[in-house]
């Protein structure tokens, strides 16, 4: 459906790339369930599973080049992010940071891929739903080790804090922990990949415009290319970031949860 | 329904979520969580695990026969300190008895010497002695015998027949 807007839109002159951009249709007829980011995210689930089991099937000492590849990946969740981040009960949470961060960077690396190129976390809901596991996981993680009196006490009535001071400090420590730290998790995924991808439409798009007008413009086009490229090799790298972010942020808000104090 | 809206170029607010896409995502994600739980990350901490045993256990193997060598090195030297000790003592030892040997032999020898020097001399001595003794008498003998028979006269006289022998023995000395 995109195309044909882009297509009506080629006679009044250029249209920029906008957040309807966004809006892919279904693929097979009407049924809502085929658009290409959730087929893409299914698509990603099975390469993650394929990749991942055939690099861990052996568990060899000496490990193959394949075999490699995936434990650096594991080995940098896990002992980069989990361990060092939360400590000595690390392991528990380890398969859930190696998921998030494995779903995150895979799909978003897909918004770089030739024929692919859509990165599926633009879509907030995807965002939306990783969020709401991480807030979940992590509330109950510190319900459970503090009991839950406890646990929403601190989070109300910081410890070692004047008390006139819990006037102010109690909305905002509510806030910061059941409205913002979800609702930023999400944004700053969502945001970056729509912003990232939202870029690349605007310098090819609007290189492959260009090429379309009269001289002048057709030589400035190969400009705009370049800087289409260039900024892909740019949205590699946030995308890899911005998986990273998200996997760290979750490990922190865990290992606080697991604190005594927050 | 999505394409009416696009068709109309209505803006869509990207922050509001599709129901299929959460439905898609809470059900993508957890598939994915499963079968990485389950299938892979048992398989890499099982790597992990083994790969360590094994560091650990060549570390530990190697630190054994590091210590075992230097027990060798030790005893090897102390056999060797022990060996030269040894065979000091039984060069020294064998220095004294040789020297002792020497000496006794030495010892020996004089004494053997000494008594085959002191025989010779007793022997001589005696041998010399009995020439003496039995010169006198036969010369005695002799010579009264000759003197009676030259002289024709019997020497009755004892004094004057010992004087006589003495004369002539100093005669017969002098003219010697």
């Amino acid at each position: 459906m995109r195309s044909l807007v882009r297509f009506s839109a080629e006679g009044e002159g250029f249209v920029p790339p906008s957040s309807n951009d966004f809006n892919l249709p279904p693929v097979f007829g009407n049924n809502i369930y085929t658009t290409k980011p959730i087929l893409m995210v299914f698509f990603s689930v099975i390469v993650i599973s394929v990749f991942f089991i055939a690099a861990s099937r052996k568990a060899a000492i000496v490990p193959s080049k394949l075999q490699f590849a995936g434990e650096s990946i594991y080995a940098f969740v896990r002992n980069d992010l989990a361990r060092d981040v939360i400590g000595h009960e690390f392991m528990k949470f380890v398969p859930y940071l190696f998921t998030l961060f494995t779903f995150i960077l895979t799909n978003n690396i897909f918004g770089i891929v030739p024929l692919l190129q859509f990165p599926a976390m633009s879509r907030v809901s995807f965002p939306y739903v990783l969020a709401v596991f991480t807030f979940v996981i992590f509330h109950y993680v510190g319900i459970r080790k503090q009991g839950l009196g406890k646990y929403v006490k601190d989070i109300m009535f910081m410890p070692g804090v004047p008390k006139a001071v819990y006037i102010l400090l109690t909305p905002i420590e509510l806030a910061t922990f059941f409205l913002v730290r979800p609702l930023t998790l999400s944004l700053r995924l969502f945001a970056n990949m729509f912003a990232g991808h939202l870029l690349l439409l605007v310098f090819i798009m609007g290189g492959d415009h260009l090429l379309k007008g009269v001289i002048g413009l057709k030589l400035v086009s190969p400009f705009a290319f370049a800087f289409g490229i260039g900024l892909t090799f740019f949205e590699f790298m946030v995308q890899c970031l911005q998986a990273y972010i998200f996997t760290l942020l979750t490990a922190l808000y865990i290992a606080g949860a697991l604190a005594d104090e927050h | 329904m999505q394409f009416v809206n696009l068709a109309e170029a209505e803006k869509i607010n990207p922050l509001i979520p599709h129901t299929a896409e959460l439905v898609v995502g809470f059900i993508a994600f957890s598939l994915l969580f499963i079968v990485l739980r389950s299938k892979v990350v048992p398989m890499f901490e099982k790597a992990f695990t083994e790969r360590t045993n094994a560091i650990q256990g060549g570390m530990e193997r190697a630190e054994q026969a590091q210590l075992e060598a230097q027990r060798a090195l030790v005893q090897y030297n102390e056999q060797l300190s022990k060996a030269r000790e040894e065979a000091q003592t039984l060069r020294e030892e064998a220095r004294v008895q040789g020297s002792a040997i020497i000496e006794e032999l030495r010892t020996k020898a004089q004494e053997e010497a000494a008594r085959i020097t002191a025989t010779a001399h007793a022997s001589i001595e005696a041998e010399r002695q009995q020439a003496i003794t039995s010169l006198r008498g036969e010369v005695g003998a002799l010579a009264v015998e000759l003197a009676s028979k030259i002289v024709g006269e019997a020497l009755d006289d004892q004094a004057r027949q010992s004087r006589v022998v003495d004369r002539f023995l100093d005669d017969l000395e002098k003219s010697k």
